[in-house]
């Protein structure tokens, strides 16, 4: 036993009150579905069912998008930019009142340690709000024409490893342009979703403005496919990106997509090599390492790497993964059943190619979806947990021998959101940085999020980028 | 080691990047340490304290009456550890050495020209000796700020290896002040520095400039001697000094020994909190624990 | 015609007047990778002028065309991209240049075509000033919506453009020159390559330009150029993988669709423009819409 035994020192549940079921949220008012259906949303880290929510249909999209559509015309499209402002700025009040209650929420839901719901997500989620209710009323001066004009209606589809954070990111822009939405949360994490649904209620926001839809994957393909929906956001897999671009193609909807990522860490022989370390524990076990723009692939100079190792394993040894809701906890659970098999599936397949599996010592949980921080040493280019997106907290070793090659293996895949580079000089960085193929650079950090900064990626990792004045383009009839 | 190999060597740590450095340390300090694990610490804490007064206005009385705090923090309850050291100037080592003999509470003495370090090296070891001579278990050096700086590696270097001498069996914590260092690469070479001269142990600061001991700093010198004794075998000891006021800055500190250096470090031989007031402070955190209500400042001494 | 001694009128590429010299005429090719290569499929098509006579036999393109296009446009992407704006600037400011001491031969060409002197010289001048000013752009679009972005920590965070890679693009069929210059230079002033099918029932202006970048400075590669059926070699464009964007401007609207859906398959930008007005301001919506934007936190600290 440890001389130092961290005692358990949970967060309690008891500022949350999640109801034992919930219909959809629509023109203001919480309605039943059409067609009935529900689906249950567990707790990952115990398998406890924590509520039942509806699973929205076509006649519930179509009333959805209806509401959406008259509140745009008749009400927040002609409404005042000033004014719009201000319900945003509300909204951003609420959330950081209810700013412990929402995170407790979220890892309740998802597994997320609460340490990361409470002082990354939620800080983020008010943060993103209300930095886009100051955009509210100055989209002239944004740079896309002196009148610019929104798009109507907006569909979103948003994933369940930040629910909240992602949901933000898609409704704060949209209606700060003067759009409506229709979102639909992740099947396996709709509460929080719910829950901003009340904190819409609380700010008076106009019914229709914000309507939220659950269900699963039919419920997204049918608020992508409606037809009087004119903007469609989606952040997700790459492969069901590639379906809804499908399903847009022709039909001149406005259309972004934050998708996938495998994304390369470079550490250079002179890097700053303990803040290395925690760059990469933080880029790929962040999380559990469900983000997008995980630093999943390590590439590192040859002549470091056996020290760099060393030093990652011996942080590794220190990951505390457990319990969501212990304010202790590094690593939570996987949000799944189905995403523990994915990730299963490509550490067999990392080991059946030959690579070198490694995890430390950690007891798991006996309930719950849980997966080891693992790292896969004596990795190719070639093996399959080299090229694709695993969304675990499983990273992939490589390594190199001069900044060329660097910057070739890291460019050397489909996706293009994110990278790291590690050097303490700065022409190097801005050389890495500069050939890097990918929309977001983190030097000397990782998995830094910003409302001003632009977030999304080149290649299969979609387009349109999310965050800052830039974030405000996917929401507005341009003219540049 | 030559003069330009350790200028070489020295150059040659990796850097430290203070924004990465500075959010490990502030998410180490998120830990929640309770119950149980917050009882251990509170105790570990207080044996790891170095009871500090140095002061011009010091006396021989001053110094008795914090010795006897240091043998029983708390004297109406026995089971409470008495603290590491005290820590004096070098002319109140003879009271010190005698109010504390026999109890385990170990008598350091700061020297060499403490706080400046700004005197020749003959006063400086002389005061190293004077202090060794008078009972001194301990001596606490400051090193040449303004050597380091200009870059004389060397002076530094040799200044060191003259004040261990000088001291003998005493224990040498070498004083980095990085306060004065400006940044955390100076820390990392500065404690490389002490560390291959000779120092027992490295210790961020006098108290008497400001930042003294902050998390971050103390973090990477907890790098450093974790990185020595992986290149050398020698383990040497850490002492954050100054700044350390409450108990829940004592406990992050704890938290960033047992998850940087690891709990190799987690004894009075290896860490010492260099503080005065935090003891009381401790002490009321143990009674609050132990009692399962709030405690005054009245109820505990001022010594 | 355009080498012949005809004035006004369509050359026949036969005996010019009344001069017993006979004509020189010009074989028209593809445009990749600075070379002038023959169509790998062999075939021809027919060039009429507006009148009815022969004008030439174009290069009729191929899938395979396609192919070898998007391969040296992806080789020229990485030296091209790695130029600086300002040499990038000079280059095109280069091609206009070229444009310039052309111009009487695009006016044959555009006359050749059907249009009138007066608009033919029109078009002309208004492409070489369309190329003139996406030129001067390549120094000054990162300046005019960059950004540097105010993060609440200690970073420094900045928003550049960067070019997508290799562009496809089906240029306009109508305004055969000015139309073609309005969507091949956005491209790549800003880094991208490309590969450019020419209007079908215009390809010989279109192969004059590629003559003009042949002899511009600009690398081979950066800009292929294909003549032949927008119908026939758009699907490919859209659905090769390694092809990063395309423009669909001058594809069919029946067609547009499909190829949307192909250019899914490896999630190209692509950029569907409502009908266009050659001759208006043309704001810089091509110019971003084949950039993305990068982002770059780094951290500061003494």
């Amino acid at each position: 036993m440890p001389a130092f035994e961290y005692a358990p020192a949970p967060e309690s549940t008891a500022i949350v009150d999640v109801a034992p079921s919930y219909g959809l949220f629509i023109d203001g008012a919480w309605a039943e579905p059409a067609e009935g259906g529900t689906l249950k949303t567990v707790n990952p880290g115990t398998e406890e069912v924590l509520s039942e929510v509806s699973v929205a249909g076509p006649a519930d999209v179509d009333r959805a998008v209806a509401a959406a559509r008259r509140a745009q015309r008749t009400v927040w499209g002609p409404m005042p930019g000033r004014e719009r402002a201000k319900y945003l700025y509300r909204i951003a009040r609420i959330l950081q009142e209810r700013s412990r209650e929402l995170a407790v929420l979220e890892s309740l839901d998802n597994g997320k340690p609460i340490r990361e719901s409470r002082d990354v997500d939620l800080p983020l989620v008010a943060a993103h709000f209300f930095y886009y209710a100051g955009w509210a009323d100055k989209l002239p001066y944004a740079g896309f024409g002196p009148d610019p004009r929104p798009l109507g209606v907006a569909g979103q589809v948003i994933p369940w490893n930040f629910p909240l954070l992602m949901l933000a990111w898609k409704i704060a822009p949209a209606l700060a342009c003067g759009n409506t939405v229709v979102l639909k949360p992740a099947e396996t994490t709709p509460l929080t979703a719910l829950f901003f649904a009340d904190v819409c209620v609380q700010a008076e926001l106009p019914p229709g403005v914000v309507n939220i839809l659950t269900g699963a994957g039919e419920t997204g393909r049918l608020v992508v496919a409606h037809e009087d929906v004119d903007k469609v956001a989606f952040t997700g897999s790459t492969e069901v990106g590639k379906e809804i671009a499908r399903t847009v193609a022709g039909t001149r909807k406005r259309l972004t997509l934050e998708l996938g990522g495998k994304a390369a860490n470079i550490v250079y022989d002179d890097a700053a090599l303990d803040q290395a370390v925690e760059g990469v524990v933080n880029g790929i076990f962040f999380n559990q390492g469900h983000v997008c723009c995980a630093g999943s692939r390590l590439l590192v100079q040859e002549s470091v790497a056996e020290e760099f190792l060393d030093r990652l394993k011996r942080r590794m040894g220190t990951l505390r993964v457990g319990d969501p809701l212990d304010k202790n906890t590094d690593v939570g659970a996987v949000n799944s059943a189905a995403q523990l098999g994915r990730i299963q599936e490509l550490a067999a397949a990392g080991e059946a190619e030959g690579a070198h599996r490694w995890s430390p010592p950690c007891e798991l949980p006996d309930r719950g979806f849980w997966f080891p921080p693992t790292i896969f040493t004596e990795v190719a280019q070639s093996h399959r947990i080299a090229r694709e997106e695993i969304f675990g907290p499983v990273l992939s070793v490589l390594t190199f021998r001069t900044p060329d090659e660097a910057v070739t293996k890291a460019n050397n895949t489909p996706y293009g959101l994110s990278a790291g580079v590690w050097t303490e000089k700065a022409s190097r960085m801005l050389w890495t940085a500069q050939r890097l193929r990918a929309g977001v650079i983190w030097s000397n950090t990782f998995n830094k999020f910003d409302p001003a900064s632009p977030f999304g990626g080149f290649k299969e990792s979609g387009f349109g980028r999310e965050g800052g004045r830039h974030g405000l383009e996917a929401y507005l009839d341009v003219a540049h | 080691m030559s003069r330009a190999g350790l200028r070489t060597f020295l150059y040659g740590l990796p850097g430290v990047d203070r924004v990465g450095a500075d959010q490990r340390a502030a998410e180490l300090g998120t830990r929640s340490i309770k119950t149980s694990a917050k009882a251990w610490a509170i105790d570990m804490a207080i044996s790891m304290v170095d009871l500090t007064t140095l002061e011009g206005a010091d006396t021989p009385g001053k110094v008795a009456a914090m010795c006897a705090k240091a043998i029983h923090p708390d004297p109406s309850i026995p089971e409470v550890p008495r603290v590491a050291a005290v820590c004096v100037y070098s002319d109140l080592v003879g009271v010190a050495a005698e109010t504390v003999r026999g109890s385990g509470v170990k008598v350091a003495s700061v020297a060499t020209a403490f706080p400046s370090g700004r005197a020749p090296l003959d006063a400086k070891l002389d005061d190293t000796r004077a202090a060794v001579a008078a009972g001194a278990d301990e001596i606490d050096m400051v090193i040449d700020r303004g050597a380091f700086l200009a870059g004389d590696f060397g002076k530094v270097y040799d200044e060191i290896v003259a004040v261990k001498e000088a001291a003998g069996d005493a224990h040498l914590k070498v004083i980095l002040e990085t306060g004065e260092l400006s940044t955390y690469d100076n820390v990392r070479r500065a404690s490389w520095l002490a560390m291959v001269a000779g120092a027992d142990f490295i210790k961020t600061s006098t108290g008497k400039i400001q930042p003294a001991a902050t998390l971050p700093v103390t973090m990477v010198m907890l790098e450093a001697v974790r990185d020595f004794r992986a290149a050398t075998g020698r383990q040497i000891g850490v002492k954050p000094a100054g700044g350390i006021r409450t108990s829940k800055d004592a406990i992050k500190y704890l938290v960033l020994v047992n998850e940087i250096a690891g709990e190799d470090w987690l004894s009075p031989d290896w860490f010492r909190l260099g503080a005065s007031s935090v003891l009381n402070d401790l002490l009321m955190q143990r009674t609050k624990l132990a009692t399962g209500r709030y405690s005054g400042p009245d109820y505990f001494t001022l010594d | 015609m355009s080498h012949t001694e005809t004035t006004g009128t369509a050359g026949t590429g036969g005996a010019a007047g009344t001069a017993s010299r006979l004509a020189v005429r010009k074989t028209y090719k593809l445009f990749i990778g600075g070379a002038f290569p023959r169509s790998e499929s062999g075939r021809t098509y027919v060039v009429n002028s507006a009148k009815g006579a022969f004008l030439a036999n174009a290069a009729l393109a191929s899938r395979k065309d396609v192919r070898d296009a998007v391969g040296a446009a992806r080789k020229a992407f990485g030296g091209w991209s790695g130029r600086t704006a300002y040499n990038r600037g000079q280059i095109l400011y280069r091609v206009a240049e070229m444009l310039e001491g052309r111009r009487a031969q695009f006016v044959e060409e555009l006359t050749a075509l059907g249009a009138p002197r007066a608009k033919a010289t029109a078009e002309v001048d208004a492409a070489i000033d369309r190329w003139v000013w996406y030129a001067g752009w390549a120094d000054k679009l990162d300046q005019v919506v960059g950004s540097a972005n105010p993060v609440a920590g200690p970073y420094l965070n900045l928003t550049s453009h960067q070019p997508t890679g290799v562009v496809g693009v089906l240029a306009p069929p109508d305004a055969p020159l000015l139309g073609l210059v309005s969507v091949v230079a956005p491209v790549i002033v800003t880094g991208n390559t490309a590969v450019v099918v020419a209007a079908e029932d215009a390809p010989l202006p279109a192969i004059t330009l590629a003559e003009v970048l042949a002899t511009s400075d600009l690398p081979g590669g950066v800009v292929n150029l294909l003549t032949g059926r927008a119908a026939e070699l758009a699907p490919w464009l859209a659905s090769h993988m390694d092809v990063n964007a395309i423009d669909l401007t001058g594809v069919p609207d029946d067609l547009a669709a499909t190829c949307e859906e192909a250019a899914a398959d490896n999630l190209k930008r692509v950029l569907r423009p409502s009908p266009t007005t050659w001759t208006a301001d043309p704001g810089l919506t091509r110019l971003l819409h084949f950039t993305e934007l990068k982002t770059v936190w780094h951290p500061t600290a003494p």
